[in-house]
Parts: C-alpha cells; structure tokens; sequence
C-alpha cells in the first residue's frame, strides 16, 4: 500500500474513534432522556435564579463552604438582597427535600459524582457513599 | 533523533507544564477573596475571644459525668466507635491520671492516684504546634475566638499534626467511619453533623458549630443533665476578666497539661485534694 | 539519547520485566489501600507513621548523597570522580523519585495533593520538604541529562549548568537537613528532638548512599562495560568509612546524652529498643543486629588492606546499607512515637499490603535507575566504540 497509504487509514481510523462520543448517539437507538428533576414544593424561590444555579452551584457551594469552614462567616446575601444562611443540609435540602429526585438526576445524567456525601450525612433518597 | 524534532519535544514539554502551571494561577477566581461583602458572620461574631474549658477533675472522677460528656459529644459529632483501639477515633475521652499528668505524679502516688480516671480533649493551644505544621492550613488557630479548627476538605491525611500534638488529641480515619456510626431508629447518623471520611484527621472543635449559633459545647450543657454535676466543666472566655472560667482561674489553683513545653493549653485542670481510698479495681 | 532505552540486550529487558512485575504487585496493593483506607496497613492511631515515611527519611538520605560526588569533582577537580557523577547524579534522581512516591502512597487523601501547591504554608516543615526535593530533583535531571548530552557530543557541558551545579551541593544537604527538621523540632516526640539530628542523617546519609554508589559501580563494571576506575570506588569507600564512623559516633553521643541523664522521656525509647519496655520488644532483634553490623563495619572499614579488596568492599557496603536502613527505614520513625503522649505503647509492624506498595515503590525506583543507567552506557559505548 505504501506507507502514505498506511498513514491516511490509520488516521481515518483514529479519527472514527476519537469521534465516538459525537456519533455514537446518532447510531444507537437508545437516547438517555432528559432528566425530570422534582422541584421544590416550597415556590418563594432558590437562593439564585435557575440559570444562574444551573450555571454555577458548585462554584456557589465552595465559595459557601470556604465562608463557613474557614472564615467563620454564617450569613450570605443574594443578588436580589434576600439573606440565607450559608448550608447545605440546613437552606439547600429544605427545599430539595429528595435529593434522589432532584440533585441525583441531573448528576446520572451528567455523570457526575460529587463527594460531598462520603461526609455530609446522607439527605433521604441519595445513594450511600 | 535528529535535533529539531528534539528541540520541539522540549519545548512541547516545557509548554505543558508551563500551561499547566499558569492557568490555574490566572484564573481571577483565586485572586478574590472568598468572603466578599456578601458574607457576615452569624449573630455570635467574635473578636479577641478564646475560648477555654475548665474540668475540676474531682467532678469528673464520677463515671455518669464522663458518660455523659464523652457520649454527647460521640452522638453530637457522628464520632464512630471503632472496636479497634488502634484505629479507634476519639474526641473526648478518660485517661489515667498518670499518664494526663505525668510530672505530678511521684514513686509513692497511691494506686488509686495513679489510675484515678481524667478527661482529656484537645486543649485548643495559644500555640498550637499541630497548626504550626500542617502544610496545607487544614487546621489552624481561629483569630476572632482561639479555637483551634479543622477543615475536612482540605486536610491531605499526612498525619504530621498527629505527630506534633504533645497530648495524643488528633485521629485519624484509617477507613471509612460510616459503619460505626452510631444510628437512629431509621437508620440515618444520630446527628445532621458530616461523618468525615476516610484519610482524614479529626478532634474536638469546641463545638464551633453550636457557638457559632450562640451554643455552648455538647459536653457542657450535657453537664447540666447529670444531677449534682454542675461545676465539673466550666466554658467561657479566658480573655474576658468577667467570665466564669476566668473567676475559677483566679480564684482556684489550675493546672494544664505539660506546661512546660510552651503550648498554651486553655483547657485547665482543678487538681483533686486528696484521692479516692481504692482504685476503680479495688488495688490501693 | 532517549531512545538507547528502547534497544538493550535479554538481560536489560529481563531486569526492566522484573521492576515491572513488582511494580503492578504493588499498584495493585495499594489500589486496595486507595479503595478501603490505610487501615490496611500496620499503622495506628499511636503509630501514625510507619513503613512509607521512614522509607521516605532513609531515600531522601541516598539521594542527598550525590553530593559527596559533585562537590569534590566540580568544586575541587577531582578528576578520579569523573566517571562516576553522572551515576551518583542519576541515582539521586531515581531516590527522589522514590521519596516523593513514598510520601505519596502514605497520604490519606492522595487526590488532595496539590493543596500543598495551592495553599502554601511557609511555617510548615512539610511544605518546605515537598518544594526542596522537587526543586531537587528537576536540578539532578537537567544537569544530569546536560552533561551526559555533552558527553555524547564529545563536547565541554554549557556554561549555564555550572551555577546549577553549584547551586545541588548546598542544596543537596538541605533536603536532608530539611527532612530532619520534621522530626527535630517536634516537643511531642523526645526521641526526634535533638539538635544531632540533622547532623546524624547527613552523616548516615553519606555512608550509605555512596556505599549504594559503590555496588552499583561495580554492577556496571561487571554487566555494563562501564569502569568508573579504582581510585574513584576507592575514594568512594574512603567517604563511606569515615561518614559511618561519624555516624556511629553520633549515636552513641546519643545514647550518652539519654541514658546519663536518665531522664525518663529520653530513656525510654532507648530502653524500647535494646531491652524491650513494659514487655514490647518488637524492634529489639533488629536494634541488635542493626548496631552490631553498624560497629562492625565501622571498624572494618577502617583498615585500609580491608577496604581496598573488592571482595570485602562489596560485603561491607551491604552491611553498611543494611545496618543504616534498619536504623532510619524502621527504628527512628516508629520508636518516635513509643510511648505515645499519653505514656502507652503501641507496638507497630507493617502488614503485606504495605510492603508490597513498598516493593513496588522501591521498584519504581529501579525502574528509572535502570533506563537512566542504559542512557549513560549506551552513551559510553558508544564513545568507547568509535
């Protein structure tokens, strides 16, 4: 074949593969849906709005969590003026009650694992470290 | 090889680590501080305090006032009971009075002296030497109330502040803690406290989470359930002339553990005047 | 230069397979350690440091060590020395490497490494050890590679590489003087606080790396073609014979000091070592005959018709290896904390998990050493040959 020849299949080759995330989806039947997340029975609203939330919870909770642990502060005012207190089990899971039903759905989804929980104790639904 | 591919390599190396290096040092969210004007402290905000406990070790000889703190603070804090004496972790704990306070006893301290039952904790140090070696700041000294904190996610578990501290106060998770700690009738951790996890070390905070809501420590109001007790632990600021424990260290004779190394202990020991007739096992 | 590693003889592979079986011996312990803790090694909430860290505190010696060859070489034109830098450089490069794993696999949280690097705390021993080694180690490889590159072109090494020379020889004895410095500056651990600390590291340090230095330059002599020359081992063995008669001596210094005064804090880890305490005598066998051998190489060497026969040089240098191991790699570090702060002992010995991630470690070790190595004869036969 030559090894111009050998080279350009082997490229196409590596490139079919390295591209397996990208076509994968348009072959296989199987679509994982969109998760359906259970929202909070409670409507006066979330410390932020939905995309800022969607966006940038978990720069939010580690800003949180430096203000908490290590400088010993307690309370946080929101964009719109409104104050919560700075935790997670005591302001986030008031509302998200079933962490199963809202945080774990999105996080399967997207595959991602939070540690939080080989710690924090574990909210009623989430799956045990 | 010849010498341009080679120097191309290098300076594909070099470039790496380069990128590697800068970018996380030019992201402006490190450069701000974490605590912006959209943080204050919580109602009890402190500055100059520190906080510092007082055990009159006579109360503390009774086995229900131990118990009483000791399990107070297990149940506050999810601390796991580990059946394992070396891997076990503890907070708060008995000793024997020889070995919390080995320069006071002597070749003729009585039996019962000797094995006479002490609690010990962390004693939150002006100088904490466990602080001064950690190389990450997973524990340090807080400034607005002296106590001597520690911060899970940081810690790296290199365990060098359990090699520093002078009265054996740290532990550490060999393995996870979850399986040992204690339940409710549902199955979840008796307390909504983080169980911590694996490869990372632990001790008393001082309950910085109930004072920072204006709270006293799990062991000191345990205290006042356990009838006849009340004196045994006495919580307060040693700054402030007009607390209680500052009255008791004026007024009574104190004592701290290992004075002379230079640590600062602020948890102070009221020395019994005489000890019990027998041991706990009957020995003089 | 990087691709002699590829091309070597069976022997070469065969040693590269055997590194490489031990390796994955020891990933796959310490996959377990990663998954369920360091419960499963020996260590204990009185021992907290054990097996890792002291094989930490006696690699960091060994690659301290290259010193004794730079400084005289490239300070003092010692041209007998010649041959030999690039090994001594090269081997602290692979006892580095060693060091940084060690303190590594001991780590409770090894994803959180890099928090040393983000958080940076300059009042912490620890933190200027993990910037000294790996300032160290970078210094070793690129004057390393620098001057085996130039000597493969047969021409005089770049004039930017001498001030980095310079700068390894004060740097080499910081490492090691930084690591004592972890331990000597502890008031919770009697054992550790003492000013000769630092002292007795460098100075064991600089009998057993160049006796590691020594075997190893006869291993290349016999399987490599490669003679550093007899003036260059013979010098080397002069330094180990009068590092590990200092050592000796500093030791009993110690023993001195603790047992004259007889304070009790100071006696009992001495007591725990040679006679047992309270029924504990783990480590009493190994005390013995670590001291023993230490004297009896010590005294050896001393004799020069002893030292300049290779068929004694080779046993003693074992000797040397092995006694100074026994005394940095197991006693220093766990007898540290017995008794504990509170006057209990606990008695502590590794598990086999534990020593198979050692192994792998050790073998990771002799995984670098060995493609170094290969570059540096291959460069020299190449030279020889042409």
């Amino acid at each position: 074949m030559g090894d111009r020849g050998r080279i350009a299949l082997g490229l196409g080759v590596f490139l079919v593969l390295a591209a397996y995330p990208i076509w994968s989806g348009w072959v296989s039947p199987a679509q994982a849906e969109r998760p359906e997340l259970e929202l909070a029975a409670d409507t006066s609203g979330c410390v932020e709005d939905t995309t800022f939330m969607k966006a940038s919870h978990q720069q939010l909770l580690n800003e949180w969590r430096t203000a908490v642990v290590r400088d010993g502060q307690r309370m946080w005012t929101s964009s719109t003026g409104r104050e919560w207190e700075m935790s997670l089990t005591g302001t986030c899971l008031k509302c998200h009650e079933n962490s199963a039903n809202f945080c774990t759905r999105c996080h399967d989804y997207a595959d991602v694992r939070p540690t939080c929980w080989s710690c924090h104790v574990v909210p009623e639904g989430e799956a045990g470290s | 090889m010849n010498e341009s591919r080679r120097d191309f390599l290098k300076l594909l190396g070099l470039g790496t680590v380069g990128a590697g290096v800068a970018l996380p040092l030019l992201d402006p969210a490190r450069w701000t501080p974490a605590a912006s004007a959209a943080t204050r402290p919580g109602p009890v905000a402190a500055a100059g305090r520190q906080w510092g406990m007082v055990v009159d070790v006579e109360k503390c000889m009774r086995e229900d006032v131990r118990r009483a703190c000791v399990e107070a603070c297990d149940r506050e804090h999810n601390v796991p009971r580990i059946p394992d004496p070396e891997e076990e972790v503890k907070w708060m704990w008995t000793d024997d009075y020889e070995h919390v306070f080995p320069d006071e006893v002597h070749a003729h301290t009585p039996e019962s002296g000797r094995t006479a039952p002490v609690l010990v904790l962390c004693n939150h140090c002006t100088q904490p030497p466990c602080v001064k070696v950690c190389p990450t700041a997973a524990t340090w000294k807080r400034e607005e109330d002296g106590i001597v904190m520690m911060d899970m996610h940081r810690c790296i578990g290199c365990r060098y502040c359990m090699a520093a501290c002078p009265f054996g106060a740290r532990s550490f998770n060999w393995r996870d803690p979850r399986a040992w700690v204690e339940r409710d009738a549902d199955g979840k951790p008796v307390s909504d406290y983080p169980t911590r996890t694996a490869g990372v070390v632990e001790k008393c905070t001082f309950c910085a989470e109930r004072i920072r809501v204006g709270g006293r420590p799990a062991c000191v109001e345990a205290i006042e359930q356990v009838p006849g007790a009340e004196g045994a632990l006495t919580f307060g600021d040693v700054n402030d002339p007009d607390s209680d424990v500052s009255r008791i260290l004026r007024e009574r004779n104190t004592v701290v553990r290992r004075e002379g190394l230079g640590t600062g202990p602020n948890v102070y020991y009221i020395l019994p005047a005489s000890f019990p007739a027998t041991a706990a096992d009957g020995r003089v | 230069m990087l691709q002699n590693v590829f091309h070597g003889s069976r022997r070469y592979w065969a040693v590269l397979a055997l590194w490489t079986l031990l390796i994955l011996v020891g990933l796959a312990a310490y996959s377990r350690q990663f998954a369920e803790g360091l419960s499963v090694t020996g260590m204990s909430r009185d021992v907290s440091w054990g097996l890792y860290i002291a094989q930490f505190t006696f690699m960091v010696g060994v690659a301290a060590s290259a010193v004794m060859v730079v400084l005289p070489y490239y300070l003092h034109d010692y041209k007998a020395f010649g041959r030999t830098v690039i090994l001594g450089e090269f081997l602290a490069v692979s006892a580095v490497v060693v060091c940084m794993l060690f303190v590594f696999v001991d780590m409770g949280q090894p994803r959180r490494v890099l928090n040393v690097l983000l958080h940076p705390r300059p009042n912490s021993v620890m933190f200027w050890d993990f910037m000294v080694l790996g300032g160290y180690l970078l210094l070793n490889l690129v004057i390393g590679v620098v001057t085996i590159e130039a000597e493969r072109k047969e021409a005089p090494p770049p004039r930017w590489v001498r001030p980095l020379i310079y700068l390894s020889i004060p740097w080499a004895v910081s490492i090691h003087t930084v690591t004592a410095f972890l331990y000597s500056g502890l008031g919770a651990r009697p054992f550790w606080m003492t000013a000769i600390l630092a002292p007795r590291f460098l100075a064991s340090a600089f009998a057993a790396g160049p006796s590691l230095l020594i075997l190893l330059a006869l291993l290349v002599r016999r399987f490599g073609g490669f003679d550093v020359g007899r003036k260059s081992i013979g010098a080397l063995s002069t330094i180990v014979t009068y590092a590990m008669a200092i050592n000796v001596f500093f030791v009993l210094v110690e023993m001195f000091t603790a047992l004259y005064s007889a304070i009790p804090h100071d006696v009992h880890p001495f007591a725990y070592l040679f006679t047992g305490l309270e029924g504990h005598a783990a480590l009493r066998p190994w005390t013995w005959v670590g001291d023993v051998l230490a004297v009896a190489c010590a005294v050896l060497l001393l004799v020069p018709s002893v030292r300049h026969q290779e068929r004694w040089l080779v046993p003693l240098c074992v000797g040397v290896i092995t006694a100074l191991w026994i005394e940095k790699g197991l006693a220093l570090v766990i007898t540290g904390f017995i008794p504990s702060p509170l006057g209990a002992i606990t008695e502590y010995a590794p598990t086999a998990p534990e020593i198979a991630i050692t192994v792998g470690v050790y073998a990771v070790g002799g995984f670098v050493l060995t493609t170094l190595y290969k570059v540096v004869l291959s460069v020299r036969e190449r030279l020889q040959s042409a």
